[in-house]
């Protein structure tokens, strides 16, 4: 890592396809050292496809992705994985497995092949459990968990990894709104207390506005804005990039921008 | 919250159930060991030339036959079930030991009957369906279950294709094959045992080497690779191992059914384990094949069965229950 460098992680000019159709095209965008980023944007504007492409899961079709100055293809996955955590959408516990087994997974690339269990296995793992509050469910089956306990041992097993960058596609959809402020204040903490730079993908604008440092606007595969939403984002904004005619008020709470929309009673 | 209860394993069971059912395999009948002294004699090498030979010789090569390509069998049903993510993504569902024996055929046909050249043709074959039923399954990446039904079709593609190969062959060749296709462990003599043995030792060895990056694997191919596991790559090896294994053992035995189907999930129940264990499948198998071919032998008076047949027939049954749990799903 190079100290002079504020971004681990970047995109340079990348054409993002899936088969024929392209997502995105001569697309870039920086991921500022130790701020948290959050991206947004409509469904279908290759959120998760520039997630996959920055985390090694899907090859860019033209230009690259530098992880710590380095093209993420060049590395192999498991170097990539000892820098960059991912939580995907689609991980499957399986079944009746315990919740520190499961964290414990987290440790597979810093493990060689034939290579018992050590100490700092288990310690990394003790941490990421305490970090996330599950240290009281470490012997219960993961599938017994509500699923806000259940996504915090996924952000655990991710920790495990002990990465400085934690990328998060989708971490709060399918939870109710209690659950998902508490994973978000989870990832604040992770963020300016330990450290993590953090990027995640959010589908709640109001709460990408109050817990960003660095919000990435997306619309049909492009960069449309970023920066701090107190900044970026505007009424004209959110009417571009959702086509939803909106007020923007300040949050009584937080200072950030509170996106209100207009509906049909405007 | 409420907390399952713990049980403990029973797979220790199994495995001092398959000991018994091994002395019993060795040292059962009149002629052979009078009570507790004739074994003991036997275990010493005090006893009479015409009992050793019987023990040591005939039976103990088919007892080890029977233990290892047991286990092989449990293991590769391991590894499908877990690659596919379903307790029906058996290679003996999906037809690659049809394949193996497809490729066993052609060899006969082709070599005569050359057991190194058949054990490359039942790999080769074996390889072969698992690449046609991959090919035809692959609809935008894989569904377990398509590749089930697909490889269920392959399979009788290919047991047609296996008996119209009988057909065409000369007769010589036919009866080889008949014989092989029941699926027997006679004539395991420990010539034929032991570097089949060591093969599948060797195979069992990579695939639990392999056993973590298939555990991440079963969380899906983003979180696996997220973690760090090369997704194609280790998948591509461990169906390798996975073909081989059951290849290998229907090489020298023809096809036996069942024991890569059960072998995993009984493994799962005894083990109170939710994911499937390799070594416990291992474990499983060996008693699965040892205890059937007990009963091939034994089960009817002065006639030794093809273990294939009683394999099969308890295999139907567990397939139908399978099925119609699945099916509820």
């Amino acid at each position: 890592m190079s100290p002079n460098s504020s971004t681990l992680l970047a995109a340079e000019s990348v054409t993002l396809s899936y088969d024929q159709t392209t997502i995105a095209k001569d697309l870039s965008v920086q991921i500022p050292q130790g701020k948290f980023s959050v991206i947004v944007g409509p469904n279908g504007c290759g959120k998760s496809t520039l997630l996959r492409a920055m985390s090694r899961l899907l090859v860019p079709e033209s230009g690259k992705v530098l992880l710590n100055g380095r093209n993420i293809h060049e590395q192999t996955t498991k170097e990539v994985a000892k820098q960059l955590g991912l939580l995907p959408q689609s991980a499957i516990a399986p079944d009746g497995i315990k919740v520190m087994d499961l964290v414990s997974r987290g440790r597979f690339p810093h493990q060689k092949w034939f290579q018992p269990w050590r100490e700092e296995d288990q310690k990394a793992v003790d941490a990421a459990m305490a970090a996330t509050h599950i240290t009281d469910f470490a012997q219960h089956h993961v599938d017994q968990l509500s699923g806000g306990q259940r996504q915090r041992v996924w952000v655990a097993m991710a920790l495990a990894q002990q990465t400085p960058l934690l990328l998060l596609d989708e971490p709060t959809t399918y939870l109710d709104i209690a659950h998902q402020i508490e994973l978000l204040d989870l990832f604040q903490d992770l963020n300016q207390k330990n450290g993590h730079t953090m990027v995640a993908v959010l589908h709640d604008l109001n709460h990408a506005c109050r817990y960003a440092d660095n919000l990435i606007a997306m619309k049909g595969g492009q960069i449309v804005a970023t920066g701090k939403p107190s900044e970026i984002v505007t009424e004209s904004l959110i009417e571009s990039v959702f086509g939803l005619p909106c007020l923007i008020i300040e949050d009584p709470i937080s200072g950030t921008p509170l996106v209100i929309p207009k509906g049909r009673l405007a | 919250m409420m907390t399952r209860r713990y049980k403990p394993s029973l797979v220790p069971v199994a495995f001092i159930l398959t000991l018994v059912v091994l002395l019993a395999t060795l040292f059962i009948g009149q002629q052979v060991a009078q009570g507790m002294t004739g074994i003991w004699q036997l275990l010493t090498g005090e006893a009479r030339q015409y009992q050793s030979i019987v023990v040591w010789q005939w039976r103990a090569s088919r007892a080890l036959g029977a233990l290892i390509i047991g286990a092989g069998l449990g293991v590769s049903g391991a590894v499908f079930q877990s690659l596919v993510r379903n307790p029906l993504g058996s290679p003996d569902i999906t037809g690659f030991n049809v394949g193996a024996f497809t490729g066993v055929l052609l060899s006969i046909a082709w070599f005569g009957n050359v057991y190194w050249m058949s054990v490359l043709g039942a790999i080769l074959g074996g390889l072969c369906a698992a690449t046609l039923v991959y090919l035809f399954a692959y609809r935008e990446g894989h569904s377990g279950f398509r590749l089930i039904i697909v490889g269920i079709a392959i399979s009788a593609t290919l047991t047609a294709f296996n008996q119209w190969l009988s057909l065409s062959v000369s007769l010589e060749t036919a009866m080889t094959a008949a014989l092989w296709s029941a699926g027997s462990l006679n004539g395991m003599t420990w010539s034929r045992v032991l570097p089949a043995a060591i093969l599948l030792i060797l195979l069992m060895c990579i695939a639990l080497a392999m056993n973590s990056r298939m555990k991440l694997l079963e969380m899906g191919d983003d979180t696996a690779a997220a973690l760090g596991v090369s997704v194609n790559k280790s998948r591509l090896a461990l169906m390798f191992v996975g073909v081989s294994l059951t290849a290998v053992a229907t090489a020298i035995t023809g096809p036996i059914a069942f024991i890569s189907l059960a072998a995993p999930q009984i493994a799962r129940r005894l083990e109170n384990n939710a994911s499937i264990s390799l070594t416990a499948s291992a474990v499983v198998g060996a008693m699965l094949l040892l205890t059937a071919d007990f009963l091939a032998q034994h089960a009817w008076q002065g006639i030794t069965l093809p273990v294939g047949l009683v394999t099969i027939s308890l295999g139907g049954l567990y397939l139908v229950y399978l099925i119609v749990r699945e099916g509820r799903l």
